[in-house]
């Protein structure tokens, strides 16, 4: 894509905060980061994972243990909870990768209710309050990440805006050179033709292990930044529902696009902010989302855009 | 440690109980898996609505009806629901289903779930989530019954036993009739046995309907004994489908043996350590994943 597309978009996001109420836009990056990883999986190997919330919640709750309860600076706590993915990935991928198509995202489900039992019955977890009341704390040692600057009468908070930011922009970018590099290729050679990518000699397992712990590490990432945002970290970020969403996100904004993934989390995220009055009612909409995109929507906004303009997004 | 053997054959036979639960609903996804290639993820929702409709059909369709003396009694819901769900299940696959069939078979899964959501939202935001009890239980299943070793409800040794009925009557008739000839066939090549004269997609639609109503005759089976609620579909499911990984969905005697033995070990599990008994089939199906990957009676894909 286009090097000033890609500059635009970064003045967009550093713009953002002062345009659009900043905690919404940082939950957006989350869940943007979270789907972009997914897709990592779905989109450029073909695996549908429906248990990615363990990654993404497992996270959140070992980064709110190490900055809360132990103290951490925050930086050691994202590192932390994304580490603690990458492993839980690794355990996870090895066992699923052990079946194919079907089997595989049956097998992500049953294991990340496991890591749901975990959330709720050990003793750090908080059971079904979960951990509340995390401290943002000094980025380094340093910067206050509770610190709000005032322009004209609203209080901002742009430390943490700019921090999650630039994570977000980190994760992104290791995504996109993942798909971008000859390992990519790979990956895409498996999604398309698995036996065709093993007869050329590739050690097929190999590569979706990798993918499958790179996937799982950022989508911790994405959970452990949500944890010090919402200073929370819940059931619902290792639930079913928090899996079946980010396959949603994927879905609608595109599945196998760059920007896809950020699309349907930008629409998601603003449907749920939105239709608060709804209520409960939002699972019935989110459901219905779901039914008409796999029925007539399979390629997602990003993906529709990119046919329309003949070149990938 | 304290085991006499009254504790753990009351918990294996709690469990046995769970076990045909399991087994009835990995059974129908089994049978659907056969024919449509999809993961039904919207079955467990249709077994909360079937003991729905066992326990509206009780108190609230005699008011609708402006007859409030009148109740959709037990033995009437267990006909009623499996019509009614396996209805909804033939719109399903009319309208929805039968348009993925050239598509990934992950987007038959992707459309269940959403489906699921669908159904288990209407139904948050009308009944409570920590469920309402069934008061239909007829008279007769009523009381307990002696084991010799035990004492015993009666209504879950009618549970176990329709059950069991229910099961090997569906494998009797998929593997031992004419007409199970004509769905295995399906399975294998359908595209020969349309060349040979036989309607399959009419076929396919009927075996989604009866795959979806097994699970709503569970969900009447179960509204007695567990309290009826909007998430008892997704609780279950999973666990279900953990079962289906273990033992493959190839098999059709395959999928209801694993149901229930894995619903034994469940029971038996309460009493050895009680606290994993929430999460020992999901230890189990990692177990299975390390030693035999294809599942215990499934066919290496």
């Amino acid at each position: 894509m286009n090097r000033y597309v890609w500059l635009a978009l970064v003045a967009l996001g550093l713009l953002a905060p002062f345009a659009v109420y900043p905690v919404f836009m940082m939950k957006l990056l989350c869940f943007a980061l979270f789907a972009a990883a997914f897709n990592l999986l779905l989109g450029y190997t073909g695996l549908l994972s429906f248990g990615h919330a363990a990654f993404f919640g497992g996270a959140a709750y070992v980064t709110g243990h190490l900055v809360k309860n132990l103290g951490l600076t925050p930086e050691l706590g994202i590192l932390g909870g994304t580490l603690f993915a990458g492993l839980l990935g690794y355990l996870v991928g090895s066992l699923a990768i052990r079946r194919q198509g079907i089997y595989f995202a049956m097998v992500t489900l049953a294991l990340a209710q496991i890591v749901y039992f975990l959330a709720l019955k050990l003793p750090f977890t908080g059971g079904e309050d979960g951990l509340q009341g995390i401290p943002r704390g000094l980025l380094f040692g340093l910067i206050d990440l509770n610190r709000h600057v005032t322009v004209g009468s609203t209080p901002l908070p742009l430390s943490l805006y700019y921090f999650t930011f630039a994570l977000f922009c980190l994760g992104f970018w290791v995504i996109y050179r993942a798909i971008h590099s000859p390992f990519g290729q790979v990956l895409k050679a498996i999604r398309e033709n698995e036996p065709r990518a093993r007869s050329l000699g590739y050690k097929v397992e190999r590569f979706k292990l990798i993918a499958f712990v790179l996937s799982s590490a950022l989508a911790g990432m994405a959970g452990a930044m949500k944890c010090l945002i919402f200073q929370l970290a819940s059931l619902t970020d290792v639930s079913w529902h928090t899996s079946g969403e980010v396959v949603l996100m994927t879905l609608l904004g595109g599945v196998g696009t760059v920007l896809g993934p950020s699309a349907g989390a930008f629409t998601v995220v603003t449907l749920q902010s939105q239709l608060t009055m709804v209520g409960p009612w939002i699972t019935v909409i989110i459901g219905g989302i779901f039914v008409v995109c796999v029925l007539v929507f399979r390629r997602g906004f990003v993906g529709e855009l990119g046919r329309l303009l003949r070149r990938s997004l | 440690m304290g085991m006499s053997f009254q504790t753990v054959m009351s918990q294996v036979m709690l469990g046995l109980n769970n076990g045909v639960f399991y087994a009835i609903l990995s059974l129908g996804l089994a049978v659907i898996f056969g024919l449509l290639n999809i993961v039904n993820f919207v079955h467990g929702a249709l077994y909360m609505l079937g003991a729905y409709v066992a326990l509206l059909g009780f108190t609230m369709l005699g008011p609708l009806l402006g007859r409030p003396d009148f109740h959709l009694n037990y033995w009437a819901a267990l006909i009623v629901a499996p019509l009614v769900v396996g209805a909804l299940g033939v719109l399903i696959e009319k309208t929805m289903l039968r348009r993925l069939r050239k598509f990934d078979h992950l987007y038959g899964l992707l459309l269940t779930f959403g489906l699921a959501l669908i159904i288990q939202g209407v139904f948050t935001n009308y009944f409570n989530v920590s469920g309402d009890a069934y008061d239909g239980k007829p008279e007769v299943l009523s009381g307990v019954v002696d084991l010799g070793f035990m004492l015993f409800p009666k209504y879950r040794v009618w549970v176990i036993g329709i059950s069991l009925v229910v099961c090997f009557s569906t494998w009797f008739v998929i593997e031992r009739t004419k007409l199970g000839s004509y769905l295995r066939a399906g399975t294998e090549n359908p595209e020969l046995v349309k060349a040979f004269g036989i309607n399959v997609p009419l076929m396919i639609t009927l075996t989604y309907g009866f795959g979806v109503g097994l699970a709503a005759f569970a969900g009447v089976l179960a509204a007695p004994i567990y309290s009826v609620s909007p998430v008892m579909g997704s609780e279950m499911i999973i666990t279900v489908f953990a079962v289906v990984v273990i033992g493959g969905m190839g098999s059709i005697m395959g999928s209801i043996l694993t149901g229930l033995l894995l619903g034994m070990v469940e029971g038996f599990t309460k009493v050895v350590y009680a606290p994993a008994s929430g999460t020992v089939i999901f230890l189990i199906m990692v177990i299975v994943l390390l030693v035999k990957p294809a599942g215990l009676f499934g066919k290496e894909a």
